[in-house]
């Protein structure tokens, strides 16, 4: 089985990278959503996969990131593109600010506190904050990403700067995993005592942990601005955040190719069926209560031996 | 207090010491006053009946707890207030009375832990790599396998600490301690659940653990292994000291017999 | 002076609805340590049961208006507490022993089932009370105006509570109640039957929760499949105020959280309403995590 690993995953590839030439425009576009939903969920991943820390209001952080590149460029011309890394900071710092009050808290009470961040950020979006969010309507006319001279429209054009960013995202992410600061998440999650009794500044973990996942998914919001054009408060509802974390345990907490996998089946699955879309969520909650007791682990769940490359070199001990 | 002050620990310098320690919890008092020293490279046994405060004492040294009142000074340095981990960089390693492993992860990883602290990278040089960060990872996993070859877990480095033997596992939280290359190191009942055999060759990698130098402070309720390797036994009752000194003073201390070795005698 | 006291007990109504809920909520999490996020929906099927059964059976015109609440009353309580117990045995009592994201995630899955189960049968839009069953008349109480329903509600509330509470007190399986709460394995040890505990556990709290439902159903008129989650969300926030797993703490918390968000609305900003009852969440969470009435316990180590 492990053998076909690295095939299984150049053909998977290949297939992204060419599926443009195959399919229709409205199947590009669902292959981007799915495109936005890995990125975002490997972004919760970090802090609920790696971390264990219960975050279902992963939406808020999305939208600041979406809202930055839309004020941005609507307001200052700045290029869309160029507010990545700008919705990114925003995003990260927002999510340190608020965590820092609360990230000792016990597991569920940490789930309720996000989920009471993430609806005020979204009465605040429509309440039209700062008088810049635009209320209900929300913001339109973003113009189109550039790059390098060349103007992105066509799903099919977006198709290749979505993937793009997330073949890049876990490109990274592995290295992050196979790293000092990737055990100590698994620490964190494993023992938080323990962790602690061991050395770990399990605080700053956590804190740094919540504003990488939410830096990067304040990117993918610079990413949904630029392909929608237009950003708006139910865009970024609770049920978005209750969608990403049931990517992240139903792929497999902690598990890359896991949560790529449920991504294609959580945002993939329901367009093939879209005459029965009404039962989709229903669908969903049952899956939810079959799978903890079927297979609380995910599809694919993370193989305990992660390591890094410089560690395998002593294997053969 | 008592008379057995430890006549020939005074000669050494006390690596830890512990003054007027007190500890309430609501109204119950777990610890009252307790105070005694730790001499450099000695190996000293905490003691005393079930509730006594013994676990109390060490979650308050390791600052798991904050102690109501008492200092603890650790190679002169006053740890009251400071987070464990912050305690843990002092050169403090300790395990757990229910053994608190990474479950999930292999027993190298587990091991890696303790190598944390003095690592530096950070995200942003794991995610590009660094030279420096791979050369860091390189001997972190180096010290790891040499602590897991020391325990005598060499080979199992690749198996999930969920999967080793009641033993192993305690002897994989010993080595995850001693991964962070500490001056003292605290078990909280090391043979706990230890058959003989395994018992046998505890009291044998303690003494090691002693010939690299480092410090011992342990709980410990089989009374062969405290009467073998302790130097120096402190007891404790309700949460008071009532007796300190060599095993064979502490064994003849009539207060410790009635409190302790005669109510086990009794039961 | 007249508007304050309209928005106080307004806010003493809704207050009284979301203790309701916070205390299927605090017992739960008592005994088991479990967020039971289905209970907010649970809440929405005793208004949209109550709306079914108010208009197929038409109870009030064959029985009179108090006869018939009455029936009508009990028959929202007892399907739910049947819902409550189905809900018990399918989503929680399988992970009884898993850990307790896997008890979480179950929770949320049984929500969303549960609420899209809702929207297939009666359709996404909101549902109509049938406004002529209902009691308009206002009160003349001191020369104030108070509607007729506002103070039988609060009233209702306060009863249940009070019903709630003697039974908590006074018997054995109330007894048995407190006990498991406090230390489940000892409570067992002592030959209680904590699967009984649990399943009462799980009758009593949707029980109340579907009244509650059937009384916003009467209070505002109109029932929305969604309405549990943020109901939910409140009245959880209540049970944190009151402290967790106490269940005196969840009546007070409730009413009090009814009132701030009456008071805030009114003189702060309506737009703002619904963010309100999520700010206490966080500040108590921040400042005092044990809620009012909570006792600090020390974690174990």
């Amino acid at each position: 089985m492990k053998r076909f690993k690295p095939f299984t995953i150049a053909l998977f590839v290949a297939s992204l990278v060419f599926a443009p030439l195959f399919l229709n425009t409205y199947q590009v576009d669902v292959l981007n959503s799915i495109g936005l939903y890995t990125l975002l969920a490997l972004s919760l991943n970090l802090i609920l996969g790696e971390a264990g820390l219960f975050n279902m209001g992963h939406a808020a952080f999305y939208a600041i990131g979406a809202y930055t590149s839309a004020i941005l460029n609507t307001r200052y011309q700045i290029p869309i593109l160029w507010t990545l890394p700008l919705s990114g900071l925003i995003a990260g710092l927002f999510a340190l600010v608020v965590a820092r009050p609360v990230v000792h808290l016990r597991g569920d009470y940490l789930l309720i506190v996000t989920i009471g961040v993430g609806e005020i950020v979204r009465i605040a979006l429509v309440n039209d904050v700062f008088g810049l969010t635009g209320g209900a309507n929300g913001i339109f006319s973003i113009s189109r990403p550039k790059l390098l001279g060349f103007t992105i429209r066509q799903p099919q054009e977006f198709h290749y700067l979505i993937w793009g960013f997330v073949a890049l995202t876990i490109f990274l992410f592995i290295r992050l995993k196979q790293s000092r600061f990737g055990r100590a998440l698994n620490y964190l999650r494993e023992d938080e005592v323990a962790a602690e009794g061991i050395g770990i500044d399990t605080n700053y973990y956590k804190l740094a942990v919540f504003g990488l996942g939410a830096a990067w998914a304040g990117m993918a919001g610079t990413l949904f601005a630029a392909k929608m054009t237009i950003v708006s408060p139910e865009s970024f509802s609770f049920w978005e955040s209750v969608m990403l974390f049931m990517i992240v345990i139903l792929g497999g907490a902690g598990s890359i190719t896991g949560i790529v996998v449920a991504a294609f089946l959580v945002i993939g699955l329901p367009e093939l069926f879209r005459e029965f879309a009404g039962a989709r969520m229903l669908v969903f909650g049952l899956v939810m209560m079959v799978m903890m007791v079927v297979r609380p682990q995910g599809l694919l769940p993370a193989r305990s031996q992660q390591l890094s490359p410089t560690l395998l070199k002593e294997s053969n001990r | 207090m008592n008379s057995f002050s430890a006549n020939d620990g005074d000669r050494e310098l006390p690596l830890l010491a512990l003054q007027g320690l007190t500890k309430t919890f609501g109204g119950l008092t777990a610890v009252k006053d307790v105070s005694f020293t730790v001499e450099k490279g000695a190996i000293v046994g905490l003691i005393g009946p079930n509730g006594a405060g013994k676990t109390t004492v060490f979650n308050l040294i390791t600052g798991n707890y904050q102690s109501d009142r008492g200092q603890i000074i650790f190679a002169d340095q006053l740890l009251n207030g400071l987070r464990t981990h912050r305690i843990i960089m002092r050169g403090l390693a300790r395990t757990f009375q229910n053994i608190r492993l990474f479950h999930q992860l292999t027993a190298l990883e587990n091991v890696l832990a303790g190598c944390h602290y003095r690592m530096r990278g950070g995200i942003i040089a794991s995610m590009l790599r660094f030279p420096t960060q791979q050369h860091e990872e390189q001997a972190a996993a180096d010290c790891a396998w040499r602590e897991l070859e020391f325990v005598g877990l060499g080979q199992y480095g690749w198996i999930a600490a969920k999967n080793l033997s009641y033993g192993d596992q305690r002897r994989l939280e010993i080595a995850r301690a001693l991964a962070t290359q500490p001056r003292l190191l605290i078990l909280d009942e090391p043979a706990g659940g230890m058959n003989e055999q395994e018992t046998k060759a505890l009291i044998g990698l303690i003494g090691q653990i002693q010939e690299r130098g480092i410090t011992i402070l342990l709980i410990e309720h089989d009374m062969r292994l405290v009467m073998q390797v302790c130097e120096k036994l402190v007891v404790l009752e309700y949460g008071s000291k009532i007796a300190e000194g060599s095993p064979d003073q502490v064994r003849c201390d009539s207060k410790v017999i009635e409190a302790y070795l005669g109510a086990e005698d009794e039961a | 002076m007249e508007e304050f006291i309209q928005q106080l007990t307004n806010g003493l109504a809704v207050g009284g609805i979301y203790a309701l809920i916070a205390l299927g909520y605090t017992m739960v999490y008592g005994v088991l340590k479990l967020i039971n996020f289905a209970h907010g929906d649970l809440f929405t099927y005793g208004a949209y049961l109550g709306l079914t059964l108010l208009t197929s059976l038409a109870l009030t015109d064959r029985l009179g208006f108090t006869l018939g609440m009455v029936v009508l009353v009990l028959m929202v309580m007892g399907l739910v507490a049947v819902l409550g117990a189905i809900l018990e045995r399918a989503a929680y009592r399988p992970l009884r022993e898993s850990p307790r994201l896997s008890a979480v995630v179950s929770a949320l899955g049984a929500s969303i089932f549960l609420q899209n189960a809702l929207m297939l049968i009666y359709g996404a839009r909101f549902q109509v009370y049938p406004d002529n069953i209902l009691p308009t008349a206002t009160l003349n109480i001191f020369g104030l105006y108070l509607p007729l329903m506002r103070v039988l509600i609060v009233l209702a509330s306060v009863l249940m509570m009070i019903v709630l509470y003697v039974f908590i007190q006074k018997t054995r399986i109330g007894t048995a109640i407190r006990a498991a709460a406090i230390d489940q394995g000892a409570a067992r040890l002592m030959g209680i039957d904590v699967n009984r505990v649990i399943l009462m556990v799980f009758l009593l709290g949707p029980a109340l929760g579907g009244i509650a439902g059937l009384m916003v159903g009467l209070y505002y008129g109109q029932v929305n499949f969604t309405m549990g989650w943020v109901y939910g969300m409140k009245a959880f926030t209540a049970a944190i105020l009151g402290g967790i797993g106490n269940i005196p703490g969840a009546m007070v918390g409730g009413l009090l959280l009814g009132v701030i968000e009456a008071l805030g609305a009114a003189y702060l900003s309506i737009a703002w309403k619904d963010a309100i009852a999520f700010c206490v969440l966080i500040l108590i969470l921040i400042i005092r995590p044990t809620g009012l009435l909570g006792e600090r316990v020390a974690d174990k180590i």
